[in-house]
């Protein structure tokens, strides 16, 4: 972890002065934060005794790391992020920036050649260069394809910024297409195809488009309204609950249960919007986060109902509005309707579909309130609760209605969950996960539901990719798992993206009304509200 | 900037009181902010609330607006239409919703981070609300709220033009300069469609031209919509120009009541609200230009009294404070008030110079509205004044 | 009534750890107006520092007395967890201060989920369990008081009492409460504001430090997710006794101590938690400032 000294000592000091004295000094704190938790490791011997082992090794790694890392900070990359800002005198311009010099045409060619040649002699390339040397080739080859995407997305920036969400969407309609496409091509055969789906379609998309409709339901609390909400989660919980029990004991159908989950998220929402309605700031914070966990504890020692930490398993499955079913065993199986070969993947391009279709609905009705008066009563609220009321809106009622519609949202992405996953348990619905929400909401931007599907993709998007870096076993050994340092990473991007952009990927406010023109509202304007 | 008399003829017998406020009093624990207070404001007419900083003239719009609620008194509201609402009992939402009270903030109280425009139709909230059947309608796009819609936005417009924002329609209120930001909270306050416009210094802080457009609006808001304006001011240019009717405070309490023209000759009222030290008030007085004040005025030094060294505000209303249970007595410290100063000085001069009987007269117009202002004995004061110009000199 | 004794006596003493966890949250809260949330995880940092010196010291010396060890591991722990929480509050807080209010919150959850995670991924993720360090048992009159218990109400009383002449008595404590009313103009009277502000997270780190070490040796055994509860219920203390003040941190942390204690004690274990977060919103209901917090008057 960098440390920063204060710059005003440092004048007379050449960079590399500073650098090197930084560099100490971030070592010592290494030093000084790490030599209990890496150079020694608490462990269980075989009579079960905590037993310490000294890593001193990876201590010195850590700390030299840290140090060089702070060094080449310091002297290399302040002075060129502030070259960046210096307008050139000669010609009045400012200097190339980072992604024009990084995105460049011979570059994006040889991307391009790089993954057209890993793809068509991966089977020779495997044999040649032995299972170790394969795994890198694999990793080169997906950044070369991330190279050229994005190579892509920067050449394009001006039409892709003009027409981003119709791209979007169509994007994301095209996308199980795509990969199952894709696949079918690069397997050869078409059940390939869908069968290597699975993964990108279920882990990347799903689980993305899931945290996008929670994060754009919490952002009518709080990106909106502006009322911190740290208990989001409860309403998840209660939508996954309500389809789970309702759907196991009663055997209804998604489809009814669906906005019956709304309903009843809404209910609680409004439950409480009540007695938190006096509240401000953090005694706000608490209450919510504090009701979420009420919730959750419910969930696991109200046995008798819930089935307490073992959960509820065996949810039926969504069919497609009774006409299509995807369980084998149902005479409307879908690949017996359609004369198919069977696959698992159906049901997770259906399930992807569905909650793309949900989020648009999300999507939709926020906008659509947005332009309204209850919208615009929510934005006023952030902005200025007691103007609000001198101009006669019912603060209570209005409040409550953005628990109430936020927390329907939540039920819908519950009710979602619990039949997607085939499986509910309170394990899912921790305050890690309040949290992640949340952060998505500001890290993307309050208020801007594009930020907010970026932020989702860039922070779920980027922990799932972690799991698939398994290269990094023949690095650091058969015993190194990616996936367990997921959230320590996510934690540190949650801090590092928020110090970069404070306000969100999208600081600025959409107006919800014009006369000439439409503005976009600078993001120094805008208020966070009192919650 | 019409004349007063032109007022007049615009609204003839729109003279029945549009806001009644009955022996009011706020007290925040022990203090007491407003002691007693009444007085009207007539429809159809600019009434001004004035005193010196911390006389409680944000307190009575609070309590007027619902954001207090007042320890006593009764605050009617009589709208057009022959209703009447008991503001001290409607909820603070409902006094802009259903008594149709809209107000500004002294420190000005905008949604910085919405357009004007945005600004303006968050104004029109029940309107569209109702419009749009309480959301769900409006969500289904149906036609009625659409034209509801419509018509939010042609109001707005038309009152940004009056404000002369119109320009700057879909900028951020934030981003607006001052004096264009106490229009826009006007332009916003009237989009609620109100029947009493309360401000709040809405001159403050502005300059002479700005401040010329902000009279001329207001004219334009009591001349074309029928709103009646109760307003708290500083500037006594403004006051003085567009004011009907003048309500003057010295902590907490009513010190005079009436026109501008009886208000500003009132000694009173010149000694509270001007704040100056006591040998300054004769050379204010000349300043001003009111011989017959400075005769009123004209006596010698009342030791008893005073002279007060520090001007008003600062002779803060500590002993005013103590402890108030019921039916307790006020007590104001000497050299508090420069009303009473003022008071006390001519009576002490009216019995020093004229006989007892002089003194038992009726109290004229202007000590009558100190009566229910405090418990501290009201001087009687003689109109005679004539004579007491030799004892000085 | 021996019961009820006893319990007040459970009570008390997870009172007193959450109260010394909880003047680390009002601190904070007081002088820059944010959440640390990641205060839960300090004291988490600081049971396992403590639990890491154990084991060094138990390795080192055949034999050691309990008194020296707890104290060398307290002391410990104590720098370790204000070397992080400075490093933390000048990495992740600092360049935010006085930006969007959200920002800071959500580094400081970010923080958090870093902390417990870099934990998990140093240490294991496995319950870490010691063997008992004192485990003396006194029985007076059908109640029984452990030295456990006897050792953490003293040494909170003891760090409370130095905390409050802290506070209250030298120029650092005029210093940061200077700035607790006005920041700027503390400033304006030569007060180094950011140092300040960084001495408070370190006096929070280290109460938290030492209820971690007391933790530890009243339950025996850690986790690295064990930041997370033991965090939520003092943030909850400190808010419950309002949150900016210090005595309200140590009755909000006694009164959350006693109700958990009093509930699983007369009626369900289980619901022990759902009982202090509820009686937390009941008191906000009726206090919204909590029991000793300044009533928040609504500026018009």
């Amino acid at each position: 972890m960098a440390v920063t000294a204060s710059p005003e000592r440092d004048i007379v000091a050449t960079p590399m002065q500073r650098a090197t004295r930084e560099a100490l000094y971030a070592g010592a704190i290494a030093l000084g934060l790490f030599v209990l938790f890496i150079g020694l490791k608490t462990d269980q011997n075989i009579s079960n005794e905590l037993i310490l082992v000294q890593r001193w090794g990876l201590l010195a790694i850590v700390v030299v790391l840290t140090m060089a890392g702070r060094f080449l900070y310091v002297a290399y990359g302040q002075p060129f992020l502030a070259n960046q800002k210096i307008v050139d005198v000669a010609t009045g311009l400012l200097p190339e920036s980072v992604a024009t010099r990084f995105f460049r045409l011979p570059y994006f060619l040889a991307a391009i050649v790089t993954v057209a040649v890993l793809v068509f002699l991966a089977g020779p390339l495997d044999g040649l260069l032995g299972p170790g040397l394969a795994g890198y080739a694999r990793f080169l080859r997906a950044l070369a394809i991330i190279y050229a995407l994005a190579s892509v997305l920067f050449y394009f920036r001006t039409f892709i910024h003009a027409h981003f969400s119709a791209l979007g969407i169509t994007a994301l309609t095209l996308y199980p297409v795509i990969v199952v496409l894709v696949l079918a091509l690069y397997g050869g055969s078409v059940a390939a195809g869908f069968q290597g789906s699975l993964k990108w379609v279920d882990n990347f998309g799903i689980q993305i488009l899931i945290y996008v409709m929670l994060a754009w339901g919490l952002n009518i609390v709080v990106g909106l309204a502006g009322l911190l909400d740290l208990g989001y989660v409860a309403f998840y919980a209660v939508g996954a609950y309500a389809y789970a029990l309702l759907g196991t004991h009663y055997g209804l159908s998604f489809w009814i249960l669906l906005p019956a989950a709304g309903a009843m998220a809404a209910f609680w929402g409004v439950m409480l919007g009540f007695p938190v309605l006096r509240l401000r700031g953090d005694y706000l914070a608490i209450v919510t986060l504090a009701f979420g966990e009420i919730i959750r504890l419910v969930i696991i020692n109200w046995r008798e109902v819930t089935n307490g930490s073992a959960g509820i398993s065996g949810i039926p499955k969504v069919s497609f509005f009774g006409l299509i079913s995807f369980n084998v065993s149902d005479p409307n199986y879908i690949a017996k309707v359609f004369d198919i070969a069977t696959s698992s993947a159906y049901y997770k391009i259906f399930l992807y579909y569905l909650i793309l279709g949900l989020c648009l609905l999300t999507a939709f009705v926020t906008i659509r309130l947005r332009r309204m008066p209850v919208g615009r009563a929510w934005e006023a609220l952030r902005e200025d609760e007691i103007a609000c009321r001198s101009l006669g809106i019912n603060t209570t009622t209005t409040k409550l209605t953005a628990f109430a519609t936020g927390a329907m949202f939540g039920g819908f992405a519950g009710s979602f969950f619990a039949a997607r996953q085939g499986f509910v348990s309170p394990e899912s619905f921790i305050f890690l996960e309040s949290a992640i929400i949340l952060a998505i909401v500001v890290l993307g931007g309050m208020g801007s539901l594009v930020g907010i599907a970026v932020a989702a993709m860039v922070m779920i998007g980027g922990t799932e990719v972690l799991r698939e870096l398994d290269f990094l076993k023949q690095v650091f050994g058969p015993d190194f798992t990616p996936e367990l340092y997921r959230m320590l990473l996510f934690g540190m991007a949650m801090v590092i993206v928020m110090l970069w952009k404070p306000r969100g990927f999208v600081g600025s406010r959409e107006p919800t009304a014009f006369l000439k023109e439409s503005r976009a509202v600078a993001g120094s304007f805008t208020k966070e509200g009192h919650g | 900037m019409s004349d007063v008399s032109s007022i007049q003829k615009a609204n003839p017998g729109m003279n029945d009181a549009i806001l009644q406020v009955e022996h009011l009093s706020m007290k925040f624990g022990g203090l007491v902010a407003i002691g007693d207070l009444s007085f009207q404001a007539r429809r159809g007419e600019i009434t001004a609330l004035i005193g010196p900083n911390g006389a409680g003239k944000t307190t009575v719009f609070n309590c007027i607006t619902g954001f207090y609620k007042p320890s006593e008194g009764m605050l009617t509201l009589n709208r057009r239409d022959g209703s009447s609402y008991l503001l001290e009992r409607l909820p603070n939402h409902e006094i802009p919703a259903r008594a149709k009270v809209a107000r500004t903030f002294q420190n000005i109280r905008l949604f910085s981070g919405m357009t004007l425009l945005e600004n303006l139709l968050v104004a029109q909230h029940n309107k569209l609300m109702k419009a749009s059947g309480y959301t769900i309608l409006g969500l289904f796009g149906f036609s009625g709220y659409r034209k509801a819609s419509a018509e939010s936005i042609d109001l707005a417009r038309h009152w940004l033009e009056k404000a002369d924002l119109v320009d700057r329609a879909d900028d951020p209120a934030g981003d607006l300069p001052y004096g264009a930001q106490r229009r826009l909270e006007i332009a916003r306050a009237m989009c609620t469609g109100p029947e009493l416009l309360c401000l709040d210094e809405p001159a403050a802080g502005l300059n002479p031209k700005e401040s010329m457009a902000l009279n001329a609006l207001l004219m334009d808001i009591k001349d074309n919509t029928g709103t009646s304006i109760l307003l708290i001011e500083h500037d006594m240019a403004v006051v003085m120009q567009i004011s009907d009717h003048v309500v003057v405070l010295e902590y907490g309490r009513k010190i005079s009541d009436g026109s501008p023209q009886a208000v500003r000759t009132d000694p009173r009222v010149i000694a509270a609200y001007l704040g100056v030290e006591d040998e300054d008030v004769e050379t204010v007085l000349t300043e001003v230009g009111d011989e017959d004040v400075i005769e009123q005025l004209d006596t010698g030094p009342d030791s008893a009294h005073g002279p007060g060294t520090s001007s008003s505000y600062l002779a803060g209303p500590v002993t005013d404070t103590v402890g108030h249970s019921e039916g307790e007595r006020v007590t104001v410290s000497k050299g508090a008030s420069k009303a009473e100063q003022v008071d006390a000085r001519s009576s002490a001069a009216a019995s020093k110079a004229a006989s007892p009987a002089a003194a038992k007269q009726p109290s004229a117009a202007k000590s009558s509205a100190a009566k229910p202002a405090t418990k501290a004995p009201v001087k009687p004061k003689t109109p005679g004044a004539s004579n007491r110009r030799g004892g000085r000199k | 009534m021996q019961y009820f004794v006893q319990q007040l006596i459970n009570g008390l003493t997870l009172g007193s750890i959450y109260g010394l966890i909880a003047i680390g949250y009002t601190m904070v809260y007081g002088i820059i107006g944010m959440i640390n949330f990641a205060h839960g995880d300090i004291f988490m940092i600081g049971a396992f520092a403590a639990l890491i010196v154990f084991l060094i010291l138990g390795a080192l010396f055949y034999s050691l007395p309990v008194v020296i060890a707890l104290l060398v591991m307290m002391i410990v722990a104590m720098l370790l967890t204000s070397m992080y929480n400075w490093t933390i509050e000048k990495v992740a807080y600092r360049p935010l201060r006085g930006s969007f209010r959200l920002a800071p919150l959500i580094t400081a959850i970010g923080m958090s989920i870093a902390l417990s995670n870099f934990v998990q991924v140093t240490q294991g993720p496995r319950n870490k369990p010691v063997p008992p360090m004192v485990s003396k048992v006194y029985n007076i009159e059908g109640i029984s008081v452990s030295l456990k218990q006897i050792i953490i109400v003293l040494v909170t009383i003891v760090l409370l009492a130095l905390f409050w002449y802290l506070v209250n008595k030298t120029s650092l404590g005029r210093a940061q409460r200077a700035c607790e009313q006005d920041r700027k103009m503390a400033a304006l009277l030569g007060i180094d504001v950011d140092r300040t502000i960084s001495i408070t997270f370190i006096m929070g780190a280290a109460l938290a430090a030492v209820a971690g070490t007391l933790f530890l040796m009243y339950y025996g055994v850690v986790v690295f997710s064990d930041g997370f509860t033991p965090g939520v219920k003092a943030f909850t203390a400190a808010v419950l006794g309002g949150i900016g003040s210090l005595p309200g941190a140590v009755l909000g942390g006694l009164m959350i101590g006693f109700i958990e204690s009093m509930w699983s004690a007369y009626f369900s274990i289980d619901y022990k938690d759902v009982a202090a977060f509820s009686i937390l919103a009941i008191v906000l209901i009726f206090l919204p400032s909590g029991i000793l917090g300044r009533p928040e008057v609504e500026k018009v």
